[in-house]
């Protein structure tokens, strides 16, 4: 058989080659351009989301010796969330709010190449529930694109920065607005929406990387036909889903039309599989009695809110999906990244997809099936549900932490994770050196208290009140840096951290995992015991991702700092308890004295003459 | 009973009369009514101020942050308030604020959550502001 389709390929592929228009394949640009370690190509480092590099110059023996080699303001003070993206000798950095884009030639001192400075309306900011910040810009053929907070999606010429098309994804004045980086699939850009404080009804969308012109669109909720449903073949759980329109059954009246699923995370993408992977996020209101159907939590499970989906990229049917937190009652927003990985998994190796929920669990599923293998508590004060269970993909919860349960008006205390998650959009990695995830999170644990609320379009849709504070009875911090290990579901070591890790991570060859801190260090330890190697403060607190890169033989470090995000809040909150002594007030004296606002692009490299060539 | 004029600390005493604060007079600020009024003891407050921390909860608390404390990019409404009267504070909810081109304020006029509660929120905000209200959520008082 073997020699048979050996023989047949020389002659079959010019064929088809002839005939055909060239197989879609990934982007072969974003392919070639994610393949090369010199690049840091796209904000996850490639379409696995694993953010991880194979360049060592930079090793566990002199990262110590790590200074900063080019800093520049950002002209931004706001939260600056994602990276700067590289690609040859040049940088693409992005802001917050008006979403500014920069191209830097490194050839050239970084001096500035070309700048984009978006008009966006005035009162778009208004509605960004959590600070106006942007997760970064994609590249391929010669094109960048920009998610702008207003819902255009633009097409920037990669070398003049001169607008080639831009096309609208939402309307700001229902709420809806843009957070996250787009992605480049094939000839597509993937994109999503946030609002979901706003009631605003989420999807993903993919437009035409030449023209701008909208391929397809899947939402989160509603009937079949608009989420890209077949209850035929679409599955959950391995099995397909059978009854028809759950997108709209699983509300009560029309709920679903203001029901959230946004989808302002990151996605990921499997060229071989060509499905791409994405969170939708939580259901609207936070109050879960009025989305209960009749007053009962049985058959209101929301859907598709809180979900994985894996969408074939060519016309986002969906394949697969799988709902984390049927019927959400602490806001347990689903959108993390899901980390495409190939592991060993009970003597087999699998292709899978490794999601650290919001809820504070690690979920692991075949990616190609979407059957689940493993589902365990990352942060061990979880508390909501007892665990998952395998057969029917449920969280057991305990009942004590229903806010459903306690019912409206009445105060559900001592819920871990809090509304932050155990993480939140901050990206992890996972080396496949170490076969283990490198993982920022947050230890914060809220009281929430639901209540009713009225929806009205571009208006706050909450519906509930929560305080938030650090888990009682453990270090006092409220973050760790964890290294996990999502063969067994356990966590290998875990690193206290003052605040919650809001930084996306990075792993490398050189045996380091690098992350940032709220009060603006940048942090290399070591990946077999979480040793601490090196750390240095940057001017503001750090929510964005540590990136790497080489240049002219040299390995770099780039971070974009900007306190900010929904971790600005989640700091002033993290110390509001009555256990704490210190009172809110305190609390965010004590933020003041550690960090401030200031957007800046820090590279940090090792003196000449340290480290080996990058490359190998 | 409207021209009182009440210094909001020391509305305490009297705040249990006025939780239902009277219109002020159209263009006269002379005779502007009494801000709304509030009561605490401790962590214990009056019905209106504790429907205003939960009114707060839904509309202002995802910026402005929980206890009124601020946030990286939205003020401390327990300081805001000690200065900004109440018809600045009306106006400010009800037409939005844009402080700079990054920083804006929506307006919450057609928000009736927002809107049909606005002393409640007030008293709350100036029970945190002025009134010695601790963080987290107050108890109704005489329960």
């Amino acid at each position: 058989m073997r020699s048979v389709l050996t023989r047949m390929l020389p002659i079959a592929l010019p064929l088809a080659g002839a005939l055909l228009a060239p197989p879609a394949k990934a982007n072969d640009d974003v392919l070639k351009n994610s393949a090369n370690p010199a690049n840091w190509a796209m904000q996850l480092g490639s379409y696995s989301g694993q953010r991880f590099s194979t360049l060592r110059q930079i090793d566990r023996d002199n990262v110590a010796a790590l200074k900063p080699t080019f800093t520049m303001e950002t002209g931004l003070v706001r939260g600056h969330e994602g990276g700067p993206i590289i690609i040859g000798s040049t940088m693409y950095i992005h802001t917050p709010f008006p979403n500014n884009v920069m191209a830097l030639d490194m050839a050239n001192g970084f001096k500035v190449k070309w700048k984009y400075e978006p008009k966006q309306a005035a009162d778009v900011p208004a509605v960004m529930c959590c600070d106006i910040v942007n997760r970064g810009v994609a590249v391929a053929e010669g094109k960048v694109f920009l998610m702008q907070a207003d819902n255009t999606l633009v097409a920037l010429d990669a070398e003049t920065g001169k607008t080639v098309w831009t096309v609208k994804n939402g309307d700001h004045t229902k709420g809806e607005t843009s957070t996250a980086a787009p992605v480049v699939v094939k000839d597509k850009v993937i994109v999503g929406v946030a609002g979901g404080e706003f009631g605003v009804r989420g999807h993903l969308t993919a437009y035409d990387l030449n023209t701008g012109k909208q391929v397809w669109r899947g939402y989160s909720t509603g009937p079949d036909s608009e989420v890209l449903i077949d209850p035929a073949k679409t599955t959950m759980m391995g099995k397909p889903i059978g009854t028809k329109d759950l997108g709209v059954s699983t509300w009560p009246a029309d709920g679903w039309k203001h029901g959230g699923g946004t989808t302002w995370g990151w996605y990921t993408y499997d060229p071989k599989l060509n499905l791409i992977y994405y969170g939708t996020g939580n259901p609207g209101t936070w109050n879960p009695t009025q989305r209960a159907i009749n007053g009962k939590r049985e058959g209101s499970d929301n859907k598709w809110s809180l979900s994985i989906m894996a969408r074939d990229a060519d016309t986002g049917a969906l394949k697969w999906l799988f709902q984390k937190t049927p019927f959400d009652e602490w806001d347990f927003d689903g959108i993390n990244e899901n980390m495409l990985v190939d592991q060993e998994m009970d003597g087999k190796m699998r292709k899978v997809l490794v999601n650290f929920d919001r809820n504070g669990f690690a979920y692991v599923l075949d990616r190609e099936t979407g059957e689940l293998l493993r589902a365990d508590k990352y942060d061990p004060v979880v508390n909501w549900a007892t665990h998952v269970d395998l057969k029917t993909g449920k969280p057991q919860l305990d009942m004590k932490y229903s806010t459903f349960a306690n019912g409206q008006d009445n105060v559900t205390e001592n819920v871990c994770p809090s509304a932050l998650g155990s993480k939140d959009q901050q990206p992890g990695s996972y080396s496949p050196e170490a076969k283990l995830f490198f993982m920022p999170t947050n230890h914060i644990c809220m009281d929430y208290e639901p209540f009713q609320v009225s929806y009205a379009a571009g208006q706050p849709f909450v519906g509930a009140t929560l305080s938030m504070f650090p888990a009682k009875n453990s270090h006092g911090g409220m973050g760790n840096f964890i290294a996990y290990d999502a063969k067994v579901g356990k966590i290998v070591w875990s690193r206290p951290e003052r605040f919650a890790v809001w930084s996306g991570a990075l792993v490398t060859s050189g045996g380091i995992a690098f992350y940032g801190t709220l009060e603006g260090f940048v942090v290399a330890v070591d990946q077999k015991d979480g040793h601490e190697l090196w750390r240095v403060k940057t001017p503001s607190g750090v929510i964005g991702n540590i990136n790497t890169y080489e240049y002219e033989g040299k390995q770099y470090i780039a971070v974009l700092s900007g306190i900010g995000g929904w971790a600005g809040i989640g700091l002033a909150a993290g110390l509001t308890g009555n256990t704490d002594g210190l009172g809110a007030v305190g609390a965010h004296a004590e933020l003041g004295n550690h960090t401030k606002l200031g957007g800046v692009l820090t590279v940090f490299g090792l003196p000449d003459g340290l480290g080996k060539r990058a490359s190998n | 009973m409207r021209a009182t004029r009440l210094c909001v600390t020391t509305a305490a005493i009297t705040a249990g009369l006025l939780l239902h604060s009277v219109p002020a007079s159209a263009g006269d600020a002379q005779t502007a009514a009494a801000p709304p009024a509030f009561r605490v003891d401790g962590d214990r407050v009056d019905p209106g101020t504790l429907n205003g921390y939960r009114r707060y909860g839904n509309s202002c608390q995802p910026c402005h942050g929980p206890d009124a404390i601020g946030s990286s990019f939205a003020p401390a409404l327990m300081n805001s308030l000690k200065t900004m009267d109440y018809p600045t504070f009306k106006a400010t909810v009800t037409a939005g604020r844009m402080a700079s081109p990054t920083s804006v304020m929506p307006a919450f006029k057609s928000n009736t959550d927002v809107m049909t509660n606005l002393d409640d929120i007030y008293r709350y905000l100036s029970a945190r502001a002025v009134g010695g209200l601790p963080p987290g959520r107050p108890h109704k008082l005489e329960e």
